[in-house]
């Protein structure tokens, strides 16, 4: 089993960063994982039981990875609208959007949820691969407006708490009223007795929410989230439970279905692209090119016949030819087989007769709708 | 810490190996400290037949959990005389009972494998890894 001893890796554990929340993943016997450089919790026990929890219950995660950057001044808005592809700048305070920024090219350099804290506040929160990049384009981008780019990604913890049973579990924390607090909103309130920002966000295909707090907060935040939520059947779940969650959701991830050498158009997330703001933006006039083009390939979802599970970097073939690449694939709790999303050619799509070749044997897959699931509201 | 039982036999692949009445037909399965790093156990295959012969290391089948995927190597060579097929159906018992009912395969040998590791052995190899 060679893969058992390459995933441990000693010398990344040295050189990586951990949250403020480590020493409580590691009491809690945790498998750590190194993330974009990060020690994260992989999984605490079953990641099967962590993603059923999230579909049926709640689950605790520790985001603190990701980057938390704050665009502030007067003309914070328009500077966001030219550095991103979305329309910022009409975001009404306490809302939120998901956007992308990309280069002169139309290459995505992160997916992004921005926050309108309030009415010359931004709060950008972007992956932990790309924070650093995104705070120094972010910078560059904004130079002439009346705005100013912090990176307060080492400041902030953030812990999620994700299901159908979230809002029941943090309404007894907290003094904020969560009835009024929409699906991408945010509030500032005291949960626990700590001051945080509060979302309506999460990265599951649940209800959920996503609780930006100082470092100093993080450890109590996650001990009276545990508490609160032991009755409810609120457990930790690590980044495997995450991973199968978001696909299962249809939601991409950079570094799999997104990445500098795809556009928004090949994503299938075109309409993040808000080409009717005012004003140019970073990539405009090739995202343009890329909307009139149409695209080669197409992000779509499979699923398996079989129980073998496609995984990135697999090729999708079609009569032996490659059609296609897999992006992400998993086992699916939801739909009990394999699922995976992945690029495949326009031209193979209406054929039918799609296989995944794994590992020399071609397995056959169904081209299905995404999301593969959604929750019943 | 993840049992390591006294009275088996291990490879450094994390697989552990039983003799049988005899000592001349050997069950083979893989630790619990492989199937702790694993994760759940999703899809258990066995390539090699009942009835083939295998030499030690061969590449006899693959083991596949929700993050990763595994081959299986013969710990000893031999002819394969049986493949779990409890395993095969519910690939969950690798993490529920590794060296029980998760169990993965049996083979007959010639004579007793003697490069295999102790329980000692197996114990400073994975406490030098985590």
């Amino acid at each position: 089993m060679p893969d058992v001893k390459r995933s441990i890796r000693p010398s990344e554990v040295r050189m990586s960063r951990s949250t403020p929340l480590r020493g409580v993943h590691e009491s809690l016997g945790a498998t750590l994982t190194d993330f974009a450089g990060w020690q994260m919790p992989l999984r605490y026990g079953s990641e099967s039981a962590e993603h059923n929890a999230v579909r049926t219950a709640a689950g605790l995660f520790d985001l603190s990875h990701m980057g938390e950057i704050f665009v502030v001044g007067a003309q914070a808005g328009e500077a966001l609208d030219r550095a991103l592809v979305g329309h910022l700048s009409v975001l009404a305070p306490g809302r939120a959007r998901y956007t992308m920024i990309v280069n002169e090219t139309g290459g995505i350099l992160d997916d992004l949820i921005v926050y309108r804290l309030d009415e010359d506040r931004y709060m950008v929160v972007a992956n932990a691969s790309n924070y650093a990049l995104v705070a120094r384009e972010l910078a560059d981008r904004v130079r002439g407006h009346n705005a100013r780019v912090t990176d307060r990604s080492d400041e902030y913890a953030l812990v999620a708490v994700q299901g159908p049973r979230a809002a029941g579990i943090l309404a007894a924390l907290t003094d904020a009223d969560l009835d009024d607090l929409k699906y991408y909103a945010i509030v500032p309130g005291v949960v626990a007795g700590a001051p945080a920002l509060i979302a309506r966000t999460g990265y599951t295909g649940e209800d959920g929410f996503e609780l930006f707090v100082a470092n100093e907060h993080a450890v109590p935040l996650w001990n009276a989230l545990a508490e609160a939520g032991k009755d409810a059947g609120l457990v930790p779940a690590g980044l495997s439970a995450r991973d199968t969650l978001r696909l299962e959701a249809g939601m991409p991830l950079y570094g799999n279905e997104l990445s500098a050498a795809i556009t928004p158009f090949d994503a299938g997330l075109g309409r993040v692209v808000r080409f009717d703001k005012p004003g140019d933006f970073v990539g405009k006039a090739a995202l343009e090119r890329a909307a009139e083009n149409g695209t080669r390939r197409r992000l779509v979802g499979l699923a398996a016949l079989g129980r073998r599970v496609p995984r990135h970097g697999y090729p999708v073939t079609r009569e032996g030819a490659v059609v296609g690449e897999v992006t992400s694939g998993a086992p699916s709790q939801s739909l009990g087989r394999p699922i995976a999303m992945a690029y495949v050619d326009e031209g193979a799509l209406d054929k039918g007769g799609l296989a995944v070749d794994i590992r020399g044997s071609q397995e056959p897959v169904d081209v299905v709708d995404l999301p593969f699931y959604r929750r019943s509201k | 810490m993840s049992t390591i039982p006294d009275d088996l036999s291990y490879t450094k692949e994390h697989e552990w190996v039983a003799g049988i009445e005899d000592g001349l037909t050997v069950t083979v399965g893989i630790t619990a400290y492989a199937a702790e790093q694993l994760g759940d156990v999703v899809f258990v295959e066995v390539h090699a037949e009942a009835g083939s012969t295998v030499a030690a290391g061969d590449t006899v089948g693959e083991v596949e959990s929700t993050k990763s995927v595994s081959d299986i190597f013969a710990p000893v060579g031999g002819e394969v005389v049986e493949i779990n097929p409890a395993v095969v159906d519910d690939p969950s018992l690798v993490n529920s009972d590794p060296y029980g009912e998760g169990w993965l395969f049996r083979v007959r040998v010639e004579q007793e494998p003697d490069d295999l590791l102790s329980a000692a052995e197996y114990t400073a190899l994975t406490s030098g890894e985590s």
